[in-house]
């Protein structure tokens, strides 16, 4: 059989409404029978944290942070209109209403997929991200040359 | 048309019906048609291009003005 076409993609935010715009893009190519990559950098970062229990991380700065910048896909916000929650409460209920599914469920896609998800080691190095701070099957983590790696031999790729 | 499977995707939208449709297409045989009933618009242009992609056949769309409905052939594993 002929080789995967691939589709990789960066996400570097971590807004509710471009990790939809991710995800939706990452599961179709992968309906589509294409290879997928999807490297989480800086906030994004933020969208496989998981949801439950504290991430320890070492030093005052490092944990302060990760105190204030929680993540998690169910913390996900709006990139506009969030109004202190209330945005993104309407619009979470907006999506259940239309059947659409939730940041979580296409994370729970991706995985059945095969998607690889892949946290970027340096913006995990900066914010003191261990390895247990992700989701279940996120993979380890690789660098740029990693990324550029996927990134030349793909002939989709696309930075969120 | 005839179909050997039918799928409903009412009231979902993009890329719900697509992904759906891959999943099933997945566990059908060769020369099998399957019936997509769905109401998003999109479907028009995106079930073509995932056939298109995969190597399937677009059989047919019926655009019954609230209903959708696709037939998609599997001509490959």
């Amino acid at each position: 059989m002929a080789e995967k076409e691939k589709f990789t993609l960066v996400l570097f935010s971590g807004d509710l409404d471009k990790a939809l715009a991710a995800f939706i893009l990452a599961t179709t190519a992968a309906s589509m029978g294409m290879e997928v990559t999807m490297f989480f950098t800086f906030w994004g970062l933020n969208v496989i944290k998981r949801n439950e229990g504290p991430i320890k991380s070492k030093g005052i700065m490092r944990k302060m942070l990760n105190v204030l910048n929680r993540g998690g896909a169910s913390r996900l916000k709006l990139s506009k209109f969030n109004m202190l929650g209330m945005g993104t409460w309407m619009m979470k209920k907006l999506m259940k209403e239309s059947k659409y599914p939730s940041i979580d469920e296409f994370i729970e896609m991706a995985k059945e997929m095969g998607i690889k998800m892949v946290p970027c080691s340096t913006s995990c190095g900066i914010l003191g991200l261990p390895d247990d701070a992700f989701t279940d099957g996120v993979m380890s983590q690789a660098g740029a040359a990693f990324f550029l790696g996927q990134a030349r031999e793909s002939k989709t790729t696309l930075f969120i | 048309m005839q179909a050997d499977e039918s799928l409903d995707c009412f009231g979902l939208m993009c890329p719900m019906p697509i992904i759906k449709t891959a999943q099933v297409v997945k566990k059908m045989k060769i020369g099998q048609v399957l019936e997509i009933v769905a109401t998003d618009k999109g479907i028009k242009q995106d079930m073509p291009a995932w056939c298109k992609t995969t190597g399937n056949e677009c059989l047919a769309i019926e655009d019954k003005g609230e209903e959708i409905k696709v037939y998609v052939k599997k001509t490959r594993e």
